[in-house]
């Protein structure tokens, strides 16, 4: 059997539409997952042994179970506490995000040890709080150590951002299915989506390899 | 200014300070010596709580650092400490270095902080590297603006950390006249340091601390040239 790739030209839109709505998950996961984990990822560096153990556990939990599980447990196994549905893009969403917290706190915190310690020792001398020394001097230079692995985690989100398939949300893993369904034939409409996935890994590569060229230029 | 009442500190089972009782007035300028390990950093960062002592007590202008009232981020507002490895911040420029705690700690409009930085630079001699960022200067200009940095606090108490012990030594001078000059104006300052031509000129009292206690304290005159303790006199008769 030859390939033959004109038969999926006539949905072409629908691979694009996937791939938008594939990127537009991502980014607000990644959103999502920044804000957590940065307050967890502090979290578990905290003094308080409480807040420690609760972040330490989150971490663990999210790490520790298959991310399709997650997103199941959001899509179909919340409606029974919370009485409703979440849409498909929510769940999604969500799922994401609060998983890519997980991953994000260690990244944070990460990138906060690698501070220097005198840093932290400076900024409390001149009579900051803890707060303001983290947001001021400490959260700017970890965030600059830590730009090489968030966009690891925005590559991995992306790509894991396909398991919103199985919620029957239509990005773009399942315009490849709905065509190949059409068309009986499967194997040009997945590699056309693979191929979508690798043009956008590929070029969000490229974006952050210039973004720490740049900032490794101001050092 | 400065009382310490029979201050502990250990970190675990390491016992670093044991029993460490002193005054210093205002406008005193105290010179700490001691061979490494002695626990001269660890008392120096005990007085604005950087270590948390483990018994004993420090009080600051009449207030307790250990009353659980006390204001500590207020107290530290008024004791400089300028660090053995300069501490700048990396990702500001030199006058951003200097602006950020008053503007955001006192609350000091911008326009004021940045004339006061101006100021301070010019009276340590880099009011050109304003708008540079600390990695392009070298050792002695980090170390001049990092006290310009704790000044623009208006600090009363000044803690200097081996300020002079990662430098060059053409460097050191420009980094001890910036010091002598605050404290011919009046400064209360407690400084460590290994220079005995400044713990002479500049010197009120030196302390001689060893393995966690101030074995002998007095003018520069009686510690160098009378000193009375023999660990004293072995450790002069070193690093003379
Ligand atoms: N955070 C810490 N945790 C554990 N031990 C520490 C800590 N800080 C200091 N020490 C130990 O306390 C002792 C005294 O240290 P300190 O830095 O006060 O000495 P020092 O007199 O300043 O010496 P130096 O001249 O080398 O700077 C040392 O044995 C050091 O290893
Ligand atoms: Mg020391």
């Amino acid at each position: 059997m030859v390939m033959d790739f004109s038969i999926v030209l006539p949905y072409i839109n629908l691979f694009f539409k996937g791939a938008l709505t594939a990127f537009e998950i991502t980014l607000l996961a990644v959103v999502i997952g920044i804000v957590i984990g940065t307050l967890v990822g502090i979290g578990k560096m905290s003094g308080i042994l409480p807040v420690r153990l609760i972040c330490s556990t989150y971490v663990e939990v999210i790490r520790g179970t298959p991310l399709l599980v997650q997103l199941l447990i959001f899509y179909f196994g919340l409606p029974q506490i919370l009485g409703f549905t979440l849409p498909e893009f929510t769940a999604a969403v969500l799922a994401l995000g609060i998983n890519s917290g997980g991953y994000v706190a260690e990244i944070v915190r990460g990138g906060i040890l690698a501070v220097d310690k005198g840093q932290m020792e400076a900024a409390r001398s001149l009579g900051m709080s803890y707060a303001q020394a983290m947001r001021y001097i400490i959260l700017p230079q970890a965030f600059k150590k830590m730009i090489p692995p968030l966009g690891n985690e925005f590559v991995t989100l992306l790509k894991d951002s396909s398991l919103a398939t199985t919620i029957g949300f239509p990005e773009l893993t399942r315009a490849a299915q709905i065509v190949a369904a059409n068309t009986y034939r499967p194997f040009e409409p997945y590699l056309t989506a693979a191929g979508f996935y690798l043009v956008m890994t590929v070029g969000f590569s490229w974006v952050m390899a210039a973004i720490e060229r740049r900032l490794s230029a101001s050092d | 200014m400065i009382e310490v009442k029979n201050l502990y500190k250990n970190f675990g089972k390491l016992e670093v300070l044991k029993g460490i009782s002193t005054r210093v007035k205002k406008g005193e300028v105290v010179v700490l010596i001691g061979p490494s390990g002695s626990g001269k950093s660890t008392f120096l960062r005990c007085l604005n709580l950087l270590e948390k002592p483990s018994s004993g007590e420090i009080i600051i202008e009449g207030k307790s650092l250990q009353d659980p009232s006390t204001d500590i981020n207020r107290i530290r507002q008024d004791i400089g400490m300028v660090f053995q490895h300069f501490n700048l911040f990396p990702h500001k420029t030199v006058v951003e270095n200097i602006t950020l705690a008053p503007i955001k700690v006192k609350g000091m409009n911008p326009k004021d902080a940045l004339e006061k930085a101006m100021e301070l630079l010019d009276r340590v001699g880099l009011a050109d590297k304003a708008d540079s960022f600390p990695a392009s200067l070298s050792g002695g200009q980090k170390q001049r603006v990092a006290i310009a940095r704790a000044l623009a606090m208006n600090p009363k108490i000044m803690l200097f950390d081996e300020p002079t012990s990662a430098l060059d030594p053409e460097m050191i001078k420009e980094v001890l006249d910036v010091m002598k000059d605050l404290a011919a104006d009046g400064m209360t300052m407690v400084v460590v340091t290994h220079e005995m031509r400044f713990a002479r000129e500049v010197g009120d009292r030196v302390m001689f601390m060893d393995e966690g206690i101030i074995i002998e304290e007095g003018t520069p005159e009686e510690i160098f040239e009378r000193p009375q303790n023999p660990r004293t006199k072995e450790f002069l008769s070193k690093i003379l």
